[in-house]
């Protein structure tokens, strides 16, 4: 593909720009929860995430407490306090007290508010409001500030969404569903392949053919007849219908004709040589399957396996049929799509709950990302 | 929850041992039944044959039993419910099908799928052979790739808070934190609430697929690119061909084949996509699809089988010409047999 194409300076300096402006199209998204997830709940709300790096700044109103908290020094009446209160403590650069102009007076300074009455709001948001006459009312003056606060990071999130809102516990859970779910079809998977790749046996052909078919048909058609028959077992048996070995098992079946399918043309791949020259030293399928066919097909399997993992870890429509909802069984997926109903609009939840249930796939897919590529390429009939 | 991780690693062991034993058992058994060794020639061959008879099946066995639980009687099954009631126990004919077509939310659901099918297989297959194109001239092509490619990895549910978090609306001149709307407000823009727009806000939710399944593309095209013979192009440069006439006369034709199996991979996933919707929208301003249909009949007062299967159905028709030309399409691969 080392074309001669396009070799002005003009032309190769096009193709690096497209290519970069694709890249920062597809990272941002991502990089945007990352970084959320890391900024503290006020910034958030306060400045896009993008700008994370610089001091957020914002225009804020308050009132000063009402008459009744003044005291009498050097013969004037004053109020002192801090805008801030108890809150947390921001820089303020100007302020004022008409909603026209919120940012009339430089902090630090005292403004003449008329009648000899003046206010003067430091920077550090401590202020001073005197007069000669004694303050009436019990509503306070109004007053408006700019304040910035430094970029601020910190990993509270992480803490808070894995021990107080449950995403730890799903993590495990994740777990719990996804690694049996994996393991258990692969050699189950290979055992079938091998007789469909090396074996002659009457239908073989045919259990080819079900096998691609099977490879498309929708989840959708298995999900109420599979539903009904798990609420028929536990009802006969006494036991829950929703349990982690149904969702194993479910996940192995919807697993298995890729796993078939992946497995079957690499194995077929294999020489024949091989095959024929142990089958002459008198050894039997079994043992050809165990000691040559097995250990040859591990590019495969690992891709079926990165494959199978991923699909399980990320599933939804599965976990929510066939798990219940309660913490012991909610799965990462479904507990984040919980999240996104109890807590709408608290994105350093959202964000760092979705960042966690993401990071395992990016680490799995980026330390086995040849195994990932070689399945996709192998198996890119299999509709996903 | 120390329980459950001892479970699991307990099911693990006893998975991988029942299914090592039984291979094995199974294995071994046959050899005592019909033993080829220590018996007389003629005996011998006889054994061998059924030996030959036998093993296959005893190697497809449990596959076939697993393959027919959940997925070919369920099939059956599905059939055989829509034609039922809710409760799946009384006949009712066409009753449901009858139903489904006169539907306002079903038939907006089959209008959002097709265009959801019109767009995203078509801007994914078309970006993603784009920047297999371009990323193959550079020297960080790969870096890019991979880049491009990650959101492969991400869950549906995951990618839908991060495009959520992207379309966040605030009221108009206030400061925005989704980025879609602050760089539109930046323009001089009005900021909407892009996910409740009626029609257009399927748009933004196919852009959540599409950003995912570009990488899927791109990787395909990208290796079947790779495999087009260097002459083709070379004679096509020393023609005087420009790069749009290279690209659209002698790449693009070479690799239809992956170009329409790409396209066909996307189109299923997109007739089953659920998460995407079901997490932005729940179906709300008329963005509701098939699948997530299906999902909320399922369980929506109690739950309707009858007609949660035959949405089903309805999909599954969608996918069976794909299936029809994948077998034939696997068949010639196979020669036949």
């Amino acid at each position: 593909m080392a074309v001669a194409t396009g070799n002005s300076f003009a032309s190769r300096f096009g193709v690096h720009i497209a290519v970069l402006v694709f890249v920062t199209i597809w990272t941002i998204p991502t990089l945007g929860i990352l970084v959320s997830s890391l900024r503290v709940k006020d910034q958030i709300i306060a400045s896009g995430w993008w700008n994370s790096f610089s001091s957020s700044s914002q225009t804020e109103a308050g009132r000063l407490p009402a008459a009744s908290t003044q005291v009498q020094k050097d013969g004037k009446y004053v109020i002192e306090g801090n805008v801030f209160g108890d809150g947390a403590k921001r820089d303020i650069s100007a302020f004022g007290v008409k909603s026209a102009a919120p940012t009339q007076y430089p902090a630090g300074t005292p403004a003449d508010l008329g009648d000899g009455v003046t206010l003067q709001v430091n920077a550090d948001g401590s202020f001073v409001l005197a007069s000669p006459k004694a303050f009436e009312g019990d509503r306070g003056q109004r007053v408006y500030y700019a304040s910035s606060a430094p970029p601020k990071f910190t990993t509270d999130n992480y803490k808070t969404v894995l021990f107080s809102e449950g995403i730890g516990r799903s993590f495990m859970n994740s777990l719990t569903v996804t690694i049996p779910a994996t393991v258990i079809p692969i050699l189950i998977a290979a055992f079938a392949a091998y007789a469909l790749a090396w074996m002659r046996f009457p239908g073989r052909a045919l259990l080819i053919a079900v096998i691609i078919g099977l490879l498309v048909v929708p989840l959708q058609m298995s999900l109420i007849p599979l539903l009904k028959l798990y609420n028929g077992v536990g009802t006969f048996f006494g036991v829950p219908s929703k349990t982690y070995l149904g969702i194993w098992l479910a996940h192995t079946g919807f697993g298995l004709p890729f796993a078939i399918y992946l497995l079957r043309s690499y194995i077929a791949g294999l020489p024949r040589e091989i095959m024929e020259s142990a089958r002459i030293d008198g050894a039997s399928d079994f043992e050809i399957f165990v000691k040559i066919v097995l250990p040859l097909s591990f590019p495969v399997l690992a891709s079926f396996a990165i494959f199978q993992f991923l699909w399980v870890w990320n599933d939804l429509l599965v976990a929510m049929v066939f798990l219940g909802t309660e913490a012991d069984q909610i799965v990462l997926t479904a507990k984040l799509n919980a999240l996104l109903g109890s807590r709408g609009g608290d994105w350093e939840i959202l964000t760092t709950s979705a960042f966690v249930t993401i990071i395992v796939p990016l680490i799995v897919f980026f330390s086995l990302q040849r195994y990932f590529v070689r399945g996709l390429l192998a198996g890119s009939v299999k509709g996903g | 929850m120390a329980a459950q991780i001892l479970s699991a690693i307990f099911v693990i062991i006893i998975g991988v041992g029942g299914c090592v034993a039984y291979f094995w058992g199974a294995n071994k058994l046959l050899d005592l039944i019909f033993p080829s060794r220590g018996v007389s020639g003629a005996a011998a061959v006889d054994n061998l044959r059924r030996q030959g008879l036998i093993r296959p099946w005893l190697f497809v066995g449990p596959a076939m039993i697993i393959l027919t639980i959940y997925l070919i009687y369920p099939v059956v099954e599905t059939l055989r419910l829509s034609f039922l009631d809710r409760g799946g126990v009384n006949f009712v004919g066409l009753a449901n099908y009858e139903w489904a077509f006169g539907d306002r939310e079903f038939r907006n659901s089959i209008l959002n799928n097709v265009l959801w099918l019109a767009v995203v297989p078509a801007a994914c297959t078309f970006l993603g052979l784009i920047i297999a194109v371009l990323t193959d001239k550079i020297w960080w092509g790969t870096i890019a790739k991979s880049l491009i490619f990650l959101p492969l990895a991400i869950s549906f549910v995951g990618a839908s808070v991060i495009w959520k978090f992207i379309y966040e609306y605030r009221g108009e001149g206030q400061t925005q934190i989704g980025i879609f709307n602050a760089i539109i407000q930046h323009f001089g823009g009005e900021p909407q609430v892009w996910i409740s727009l009626p029609f257009w806000n399927n748009f933004f939710l196919m852009i959540i697929l599409v950003w995912i399944q570009t990488g899927f593309a791109m990787v395909i095209l990208s290796s079947a690119l790779r495999g087009i013979p260097e002459e083709t192009l070379e004679a096509a440069v020393i023609d005087g061909a420009n790069p749009f006439q290279i690209f659209w006369k002698i790449m693009v034709p070479q690799i239809w084949g992956t170009i329409a199996v790409v396209w066909t991979t996307i189109t299923i996933l997109v007739l089953k996509v659920f998460d995407i919707v079901l997490t932005m929208t729940n179906g709300q301003w008329n963005s509701q699809v098939l699948a997530n249909l299906m999902f909320d009949w399922m369980f929506r007062g109690g739950g309707d089988f009858g007609r949660g299967a035959t949405i089903a159905i309805i999909i599954m028709i969608a996918v069976i010409p794909i299936m029809v030309w994948n077998i034939r399409q696997a068949n010639r691969e196979t020669g036949g047999h």
